[in-house]
Order: structure tokens, then C-alpha cells, then sequence
């Protein structure tokens, strides 16, 4: 059976800040990132939704020491989405230095940053970013 | 499925090494089939564990390669590739092709030259652990996976993270402290609680003496039908129960605190054991960073959720202690030349059993574990063995 909802479906959608997942139809659960069939149970009758882009942090760090390509340092964190699943995103318009663990449970709208790849990344890469609102 | 066991086992100096990775999976092979009374034709199999030659050497196929230079050319082998437990999946599979029947004598191990790659470069090979679509773009790493971890745990046990951090600091006081005894680690000296503190931040709360090196070296095991083991050696090791587990991407785990590729993984060597934490006298386990050897230590059971942290503190962990971890000096300080870090795991616990470990020796040691992590937290193998 054709792939659902591709990476490179998702990455479009999330380059106009719209976050895509599948909603299970056998058990109501959403496989965010995409996946082939649904996380928790397995069934592949799923349908592709947009999700409301909200959610609450639940880690993060700050890189200071980067991988090759990423100018440090930055806020790496995942964020529990209002529909369940946790992602994984940059924590923007905190500035990196005043970080501290007051950003567990702050809550966050979500965005996104384009970076333009390298040549392991099989083209462009699309982050998901966390806003938090106070 | 029958008796396997450990008959011998051989690895190089960790550290930085100008051999290629072939050259020092041949030395410690070499040491491996001389201590079991071998010849490299005796040898029916090569599992070899290895994440990155492609990156470090522009080489790939390495198995052949590394058969073909100890004199076997003509015997299956195969690269074993689970991100940082690559070289203990290879030997986890090796004990299972063994137990089968399918071969008598197999040699399984790993090598590694991640210090050829530098800082930026082996920062990035690394990250490809992580989901290349859908975490890698925000430039995660692996410090950064275990500091998210050390953030977490904090919180979920309301630990105020000055504390954390100081426990934390006292796991790498303690694995460079073993370290030291050990001839073979990458790092031999002491540090302090202070030496952390002061060293640069690498992901917050991660100081860089809360990570373990990139190094370079190679370590390799002979497995043997305990059939054979019994007339080639007097002291085997024999393999008890292994497990093995793959869990889905960071995210998708939600806590990470919990590691449930772990949790499954070491349920599986228990079961197959019918042992239980218990029994255990020393372990060598995953402690790529500090926070990682707490958690590790809570996962494997040897302390309940929340307390592995005051376990460190209280010496549970030294050699001497309840429960030795890591008397090797860990990933810490023994080095983690990624493919080889599983097969120098095997290697010490070998030598615990058989008693030959020195001023790093754990006193009546008879049954040990090995426990390595690899990937997005998505890939963990554990072994168990007794004498």
C-alpha cells in the first residue's frame, strides 16, 4: 500500500508551519512524525490530518558544542503536542544563555527553520521550532 | 540450543592510534585466538562490529578485509552495524550461530577510528543515530540526547539539578578512579568533582568530563561450543543469557528516563539466565555519559527509578561496593571506540571472571553483565555470564 504521509510531504507542509500526522481510524491515536502504520497499534487505516501546532516542553538543552554544518549554540527540546505524541524541535526566541529548567511546562506554538542540508542529508532539512507563549 | 562460551579474548590499546582499523582488529584477534590456543584457520566466522569506516577511512566491506589480513580470506563474514552497540550485537549474534550448531568457533568483535574524523565531523556521523528527517535538522546530538535525559530526570524526581549534577560529576570521579588500574584505557588519571565543573559545557547540563571520549581501538572474543571451550582452555566463560531490543525514535519513547529497548533487552538475558538483578555481581554498562550510567543502572534493576543517583553517591557503585559498575573505567575512561566497545565489555568481564584483573579486580566475582545502548536510545544488547 502507498506511503501515507512522506518526509517530504510533512517538510512542505511544516515549511508553511502546518504540522501533518496520521490519525488511526481503529484507535483514534496520532503517529507523529509519520510513519507507515500507527504507532501504538499497528493498523494501517490511517488518515493524514493537521494537527494544532500547540503542545508543552517537556526537556531541552542547549548545544554548545555542534555537529558540523550548526553554528552554536542553540535550544534543542521536545515539546508533549496536545494531541499526545512528543516531537522533538528548536526552542526559538529564548535566547540560549538565559535558558534554564523554568522551560519544562512552558507552553509552545510551533513553527519551523530551514536548514540547507549537507551532503548526508539528502537535500534541504526542515526543523520544527517551539515557540513559547507568555 | 547448547552450551557457548568464551575462550578467549584480546584488545588494543584505546586512545589515539595511527593504525588502520583493519591493523588493530588484527591485533586484538590475534590475541584473542593465541589465548585460546588457536590458529586463525581454526577461526569459522568473522561478526565484526563497526559504525563508521566509511566516514574514518573511505572503507567499506571491512569484514572481508580484516579476515582476509589474520589469513582466513575464505570464510563468511559480515559487518555488524548497531550505532555504539554494534560490536556487542556482533557478538550477541555470534553466541546464537554458535548455540545453533551452525559453527564451532567464531570470532566476533568490533573496531573503530572515530578520533580520524575530528570534533565537527565525528559530531555529525554521530547525530545520523539520531532520525535523519525528523531530528537531525535541529541539529541534535548525542550529548544533547543525554542532556535532554539529565533534564528530565531532574524534573520527573524533583531533584534540584545542582545535585544531580554533582552526582553525575561523582560517576566519571569514580570510572576515571578504575580507570586508572586499567593498562589498556584511553584515559589513566584520577580527576575531581572540581575537574568537571570547570571543564567547557558540551550540552547543558553536560560538562565535557560528563562524556566519554571519541577514541580509536579494537577489541575481539572467541566464541567457542562449550564442547570445544572445555578442551582449548580451563577457564571458560560461559555465555548465561543475552537479549537484544530496538525501540522506535526519541519522541515516540517519551520518557527517556525509562529506556524501554533497555528494559525489554535485559528482561530477555534475565529470563534466559533465570537470573535476576540480584544475582549479578559486576556489570559493564553504557555510561557514554554520566547521566546515562544512573539511569542505566536503574533500567538493569540494580536500583529502583529515581535512586541510581543516590546509589553513585553512596559507593554502591565503586569496586567494593553492592554492585560494581563499570570497574573497567567505563566508556568514561577506558575509551568508546564505538564498534569495539561492546567486545571490550565482554573482554573485562571475561577477565573479572577469571579472576585476572588485578588492582581493578572485583573479589569473587562469578557472574557478570554487559550492557550497551546504541542509536536514538533505539538499540541496546545485554549479556550475561558466569564461570
Amino acid at each position: 500500500m502507498e506511503y501515507k504521509l512522506t518526509a517530504k510531504m510533512f517538510a512542505e507542509a511544516l515549511k508553511e508551519n502546518r504540522l501533518l500526522g496520521l490519525k488511526c481510524n481503529r484507535c483514534g491515536a496520532y503517529t507523529v512524525p509519520p510513519k507507515k502504520v500507527c504507532l501504538e497499534c499497528a493498523s494501517e487505516d490511517l488518515e493524514v490530518v493537521e494537527l494544532s501546532g500547540w503542545g508543552q516542553i517537556q526537556t531541552f538543552t542547549v548545544i554548545q558544542v555542534p555537529p558540523e554544518g550548526f553554528e552554536a549554540p542553540y535550544i534543542v527540546g521536545m515539546a508533549e503536542l496536545d494531541e499526545g505524541p512528543w516531537l522533538m524541535g528548536n526552542i526559538v526566541g529564548v535566547d540560549p544563555d538565559e535558558a534554564t529548567m523554568d522551560l519544562i511546562g512552558k507552553r509552545v506554538k510551533l513553527g519551523h527553520k530551514i536548514h540547507p542540508g549537507d551532503k548526508f542529508s539528502a537535500g534541504e532539512m526542515v526543523a520544527v521550532t517551539f515557540s513559547p507563549q507568555t | 540450543m547448547r552450551e557457548v562460551a568464551v575462550v578467549g579474548v584480546g584488545m588494543t590499546q584505546f586512545g589515539p592510534s595511527e593504525k588502520t582499523n583493519v591493523e588493530l582488529f588484527s591485533e586484538a584477534a590475534m590475541d584473542a585466538i593465541a589465548e585460546s590456543n588457536l590458529e586463525p584457520k581454526d577461526v569459522q566466522a568473522l561478526f565484526l562490529g563497526n559504525v563508521f569506516c566509511g566516514f574514518e577511512e573511505g572503507q567499506v566491506t571491512l569484514s572481508a578485509f580484516a579476515a582476509a589480513d589474520i589469513g582466513v580470506p575464505y570464510i563468511p563474514t559480515t559487518r555488524f552495524e548497531g550505532a555504539c552497540a554494534s560490536g556487542s550485537v556482533a557478538i550477541r549474534d555470534a553466541y546464537m550461530w554458535v548455540a545453533s550448531g551452525a559453527y564451532d568457533i567464531v570470532l566476533a568483535g568490533g573496531t573503530e577510528k572515530a578520533l580520524a574524523m575530528g570534533t565537527a565531523y565525528a559530531t555529525r556521523t554521530f547525530a545520523m543515530g539520531s532520525d535523519s528527517r525528523y531530528e537531525a535538522p535541529t541539529g541534535i546530538t548525542f550529548p544533547g540526547i543525554f542532556a535532554m535525559m539529565a533534564h528530565l530526570y531532574a524534573k520527573k524526581y524533583g531533584i534540584p539539578l545542582e545535585q544531580l549534577k554533582e552526582q553525575m560529576a561523582m560517576v566519571a570521579v569514580k570510572n576515571h578512579h578504575n580507570g586508572t588500574f586499567h593498562p589498556k584505557a584511553h584515559f589513566r588519571k584520577e580527576i575531581t568533582i572540581q575537574d568537571v565543573y570547570k571543564s567547557i559545557m558540551v550540552a547543558d547540563p553536560l560538562q565535557l568530563y560528563d562524556c566519554c571520549p571519541f577514541s580509536d581501538g579494537a577489541a575481539a572474543i572467541i566464541i567457542a561450543s562449550a564442547e570445544k571451550a572445555k578442551k582449548l582452555t580451563d577457564k571458560p566463560v560461559y555465555f548465561a543469557g543475552a537479549g537484544q531490543c530496538s525501540a522506535p525514535p526519541l519522541p515516540n519513547q517519551k520518557d527517556i528516563t525509562l529506556v524501554k529497548a533497555r528494559q525489554a533487552s535485559a528482561k530477555q538475558a534475565y529470563d534466559m539466565a533465570g537470573l535476576s538483578p540480584n544475582d549479578i555481581d559486576i556489570c559493564e554498562l553504557h555510561d557514554c555519559f554520566t547521566i546515562a550510567e544512573i539511569v542505566a543502572t536503574e533500567n538493569l534493576g540494580f536500583f529502583d527509578h529515581g535512586e541510581g543517583c543516590k546509589g553513585v553517591e553512596r559507593g554502591e557503585t565503586q569496586i567494593g561496593g553492592r554492585i560494581p559498575i563499570n570497574p573497567s573505567g567505563g566508556l568514561k575512561a577506558r575509551g568508546h571506540p564505538i564498534g569495539a566497545t561492546g567486545a571490550a565489555q565482554v573482554y573485562e568481564i571475561a577477565k573479572q571472571l577469571r579472576g585476572e584483573c588485578g588492582e581493578r579486580q572485583v573479589e569473587g566475582a562469578k557472574t557478570g553483565m554487559t550492557d550497551t545502548l546504541g542509536a536514538d536510545l533505539c538499540m541496546v544488547c545485554n549479556m550475561i555470564f558466569r564461570i
